[in-house]
């Protein structure tokens, strides 16, 4: 423990220039840079609220704001466990040259995807206040949501850096169980009339984070199930991502 | 070096070893503790018993598609492979010492040990002091960003502040002749820019342990001139230096002691001549390099 917090000191600098670099290559060579973290949500936004609004025709003023704040989440989580998994094989090459802890990997994407997804609360703030959401001592609720979902991606990113040095084809599985997790997170629908299969809405810590984030939003009190709930699963999937990630480091290298 | 000599009257093993008789290998690490009382200086790697143990698969499984075939196939068939077995020495501050081998002898694997980034599958290592290896120059920097940037990222790879590495920015800049093409991405680069700057980069700091494999074919002859100055000044000043080479001749030129390594094993630890001496006896016999 002491050798860690020893490390982490040493090492903290260049967390800083991870977390820069993949900030500032994500951007690069667009001429809007930054600002696309803004524009493609309020753009995705738009067009969910056409769809479902204007051609299905489900009379809800507030859809945008709800679309838009379950979509910025799960983008977030997808992002981040994508971007995790990724980290440590891509840095292989420099694994084999020059002994960094390799946790700097996965941490610093999910932490660079955080800060942009955080940047990105921006659009949600001036479209609540375009469609006159009103501002309760509710939303500071919102930063609790806000820690578990950054506990919940770490955690699993964690698990899936490592089980992508093994198994290369992972990145497309994951591929997949992410557009399950989408569906099944109410981003672009309400979850009021569902009867059947409701228990999926019970189970998924996704969906129990944002349905927090969004009472947050809309002023009302937390869900006591689901913030128990998303807080116990994610606490427990960061100790196994940690876990996990600790046992199988030295064994990187000989895969990579 | 004078301590060369201290060491032979201290430990016996210590000035030719044929190694393989782990007791004598001991005894020297105990030997070694009372040291302090005479002027020897510090040890700053100890390898005890150390072994890696690499499991090669026949074919190399790295999905999980063809994992789950040949795990229902039952042919997830693995032989162990020892790269390094029971290798025992230390290096003291000041050494530098040769790391003669054939191919496949272990050579690249102890460096990786020493510098890091292998853990050992078995046995005990320990390294006291910053360990700049110096393999593959420039191989980790990020091809889209420019050089400058580079300097930034490689540098706190390895272990420096950032405020330090800006004070050191126009030296390492100005060392690595790029001139104005640092503000260029790295994809651009020769595979010579790449190393000049990453040789730059890595020497910056007065490592206390240096990882040299082979010759530094750093760029031009120009620039190589300039690199072997400056690691021969800084050996001068007491750098600890692992060199690998299959070159006795460049061995005796830089290092002091040396040892052999052959088919994971030390078979021979002590000064310079007399081990490069048995390495040509041993290659001439073999016929090999």
């Amino acid at each position: 423990m002491k050798q860690l917090i020893k490390n982490l000191r040493k090492y903290k600098d260049l967390l800083y220039e991870l977390i820069k670099k993949d900030i500032k290559l994500k951007y690069r060579n667009s001429v809007l840079g930054l600002l696309w973290t803004l524009l493609e949500p309020l753009l995705t936004m738009i067009v969910l609220t056409l769809v479902f609004q204007e051609l299905l025709g489900r009379g809800d003023e507030m859809y945008p704001v709800y679309v838009l704040s379950g979509r910025l989440l799960f983008s977030f989580f997808s992002g981040g466990t994508k971007a995790a998994l990724k980290s440590v094989r891509a840095n292989g090459s420099m694994l084999a040259k020059v002994y960094v802890p390799k946790y700097m990997y996965p941490m610093a994407s999910i932490i660079s995807n955080y800060i942009i997804f955080l940047l990105s609360l921006i659009v949600l703030v001036a479209v609540g206040a375009v469609m006159h959401v009103k501002p309760t001592v509710y939303m500071f609720e919102g930063l609790i949501p806000l820690l578990i979902i950054a506990m919940l991606t770490m955690g699993a990113g964690l698990i899936l850096a490592t089980f992508n040095v093994f198994f290369r084809d992972l990145e497309y599985l994951w591929g997949v169980a992410l557009m399950l997790i989408m569906y099944t997170c109410a981003i672009f629908y309400k979850t009021d009339g569902i009867t059947r299969h409701a228990w999926i809405f019970r189970y998924n810590p996704l969906y129990s984070v944002i349905v927090n984030f969004r009472n947050a939003i809309f002023g009302e009190p937390l869900d006591m199930y689901h913030l128990w709930f998303s807080f116990g699963f994610s606490a427990v999937l960061l100790a196994v991502g940690i876990i996990v990630f600790w046992k199988k480091q030295d064994d990187f290298i000989l895969y990579v | 070096m004078t301590d060369t000599i201290n060491t032979i009257s201290d430990m016996p093993d210590e000035a030719l070893t044929t190694v393989g008789e782990p007791e004598a290998a001991e005894a020297s690490g105990e030997a070694a503790k009372p040291a302090p009382k005479k002027k020897l200086a510090k040890k700053v790697i100890i390898l005890e018993g150390v072994g890696m143990k690499f499991r090669l698969a026949d074919q190399k499984v790295d999905n999980l598609k063809e994992y789950f075939i040949r795990m229902i196939k039952r042919k997830l068939n693995y032989h162990e492979f020892w790269a390094l077995k029971d290798v025992t020495f230390h290096v003291r501050k000041g050494w530098r010492v040769g790391v003669l081998g054939l191919n496949g002898a272990g050579k690249s694997t102890l460096l990786k040990i020493v510098a890091g980034v292998l853990k050992p599958s078995e046995g005990n290592i320990t390294v006291k002091g910053n360990v700049v290896p110096l393999l593959e120059l420039g191989a980790g920097f990020d091809k889209n960003y420019t050089g400058a940037e580079n300097i930034y990222l490689y540098g706190t790879m390895l272990g420096y502040k950032r405020d330090f590495i800006r004070t050191k920015f126009a030296e390492i800049v100005e060392f690595s002749e790029l001139g104005e093409f640092i503000n260029t991405p790295v994809k651009n680069y020769s595979s010579g820019m790449k190393a000049r700057l990453g040789f730059s980069i890595a020497t910056i700091v007065e490592p206390q342990i240096l990882i040299l494999d082979e010759v530094l074919s750093v760029g031009d002859s120009k620039f190589r001139k300039k690199s072997e100055k400056k690691l021969k000044s800084m050996m001068k000043k007491g750098v600890t230096v692992l060199f690998v080479s299959h070159s006795t001749a460049q061995v005796r030129k830089i290092c002091n002691r040396a040892i052999i390594l052959d088919h994971g094993k030390l078979i021979a630890n002590g000064k310079v001549d007399e081990i490069c001496d048995i390495y040509e006896n041993m290659i001439g016999v073999k016929g090999e390099d």
